[in-house]
């Protein structure tokens, strides 16, 4: 009996030593969401993504022309009307696809709510470009 | 006899990114100070071969611009126009110098996108004719530096699927301003196009306007017969943003004279003129202006955008199955009228029409 006693608490001590290294090893892998874009549109152009949980986004260009795929709040999108970058891609939420070109990007939300990702080429968020990311 | 018929071909602006970027993803120049005046375009065609004049002006500013035409089939020359032809066939409605011309080899890729057939330069003008699919093309101009509008990909894909021929043309405005070209002057290209199928590409006249632009333009046809049309602006509905300006058989004078103009002596010594004006909101303009002037009053469905596209090989019994769709596209509409007529009848209590 002690020896089963010992073999058990034994178990329990490895399986709590494993999931510790678990934690430790790092985050879990993310979800994958692609989204096409094709005829200067965004397909999905709605999506929903849990918070906290990291979400690598799959952006694939089926347009000959470039594209650029920003999510972010409103001000976000307001300085990026106006503003004078030619390309993106130093940060994770600002993304530039190039023609025909497939682009990966991961991010994780904290917060819930929603956001919108538009592509600020000119004349391109007027065209329709533009989609709605909820995080629940 | 061959049956002569007449194509148009419209300009789109495009404009070129030589300026350096002012927004995200760039900008073409401060206030788009490049701009493309009004076109006017002509064309005729005789024994299979068409004749397409089109003229580019420019209003100022700097750098470059340029455009995309689709065109019916690949040319076998591409020369300055004559100085006075559009300008005598505007008259009559209103109520070329050699250049260096290289043919590249049959196959040679442009950087895995499109195949260049030919290019030249006419004065400002750097002309390029390409073959290839939507994509191939669109890529192809975003590689040579044209900043394709967001609509770009989808309409270039509209008319490839039918012609996968374009001409591509820069114009650098620093260029003509050294050539002592002012503001307003026009820069004439006339292409000859061999082919069975002619059209007048409408809609990408539209290309990168907004909902809220218009589209305005001018269309000059001559034709051996007076041709049927698909849409038809003098049909009995109408076109919204066509109008028929003029239809008469095109005086001797006026034949004679655009016969005078350099690399007209193809126009015939008769002949129908008709005058089309387009003034209509850009997406309404979802489709293109075919044209019959063979005696058989039947513009091709397909050639107007307003049916998918089939390859001839993929099609039944050759193109039988287009001239019942074009019947139900002019029966439909008339029936429709006849309808609500019959229904307005009805409620205001009038007499029955037969019977009863």
């Amino acid at each position: 009996m002690r020896a089963l006693r010992i073999t058990i608490a034994a178990a329990v001590v490895t399986a709590a030593v494993a999931g510790l290294q678990q934690l430790a090893s790092g985050t879990p892998d993310p979800l994958r969401v692609e989204i096409t874009i094709r005829y200067s549109g965004f397909e999905p152009s709605a999506l929903s993504v849990p918070r906290g949980v990291p979400v690598t986004f799959v952006l694939v260009n089926r347009d000959p022309i470039g594209h650029e795929w920003l999510i972010g709040d409103e001000s976000f999108h307001d300085r990026h009307r106006h503003g004078t970058e030619p390309k993106h891609g130093e940060r994770p939420n600002e993304v530039t696809i190039p023609p025909l070109g497939r682009t990966e990007t991961t991010l994780t939300f904290e917060r819930s709510g929603t956001v919108r990702f538009i592509c600020h080429l000119p004349g391109h968020e007027a065209y329709g470009m533009v989609g709605v990311l909820t995080v629940t | 006899m061959r049956r002569l018929a007449s194509i148009v071909g419209a300009t789109v602006i495009l404009l070129v990114s030589a300026a350096p970027a002012l927004a995200c993803g760039g900008l073409i120049g401060p206030n788009g100070a490049v701009n493309l005046l009004r076109t006017t375009t002509f064309a005729g065609y005789h024994d299979g071969v068409e004749h397409y004049v089109t003229s580019f002006e420019f209003a100022g500013g700097e750098g470059e611009f340029g455009s995309i035409v689709p065109l019916p089939g690949v040319p076998t020359d591409v020369a300055r126009g004559g100085d006075w032809t559009l300008q005598r066939l505007l008259l009559e409605t209103a109520a070329a110098e050699d250049f260096g011309f290289r043919a590249l080899a049959a196959g040679e890729l442009d950087d895995e996108s499109a195949e260049v057939l030919l290019e030249t330069k006419i004065d400002a003008l750097e002309i390029t004719i390409l073959r290839g699919g939507g994509d191939e093309v669109g890529l192809w101009a975003a590689e040579h530096g044209f900043r394709l509008p967001p609509d770009a990909p989808e309409v270039l894909e509209f008319y490839a699927a039918r012609s996968p021929i374009f001409m591509a043309a820069r114009f650098d405005a620093e260029e003509a301003r050294r050539r002592g070209q002012q503001v307003g002057d026009g820069t004439p290209v006339h292409l000859t196009i061999p082919t069975d199928n002619p059209w007048v590409p409408l809609r990408i006249l539209g290309l990168g306007k907004s909902a809220a632009e218009t589209v305005q333009a001018d269309v000059f046809l001559v034709t051996d017969e007076e041709p049927a049309l698909l849409p038809d602006p003098g049909g009995l509905l109408g076109v919204r943003g066509m109008t028929l300006a003029h239809s008469a058989i095109a005086s001797e004078q006026l034949l004679d004279d655009l016969r005078s103009d350099k690399g007209m002596e193809w126009v015939p010594r008769s002949g129908w003129l008709t005058a089309i004006n387009i003034d209509a909101a850009a997406p309404d303009l979802r489709f293109d202006l075919a044209i019959d002037a063979s005696g058989h009053g039947r513009p091709s469905v397909e050639a107007a955008g307003l049916a998918p596209f089939i390859p001839p090989t993929e099609m039944p019994s050759g193109s039988s199955l287009w001239v019942p769709l074009a019947a139900l596209a002019v029966a439909l509409p008339l029936a429709s009228v006849v309808l609500v007529v019959l229904a307005a009848r009805g409620r205001k209590g009038g007499r029955p029409l037969a019977g009863a």
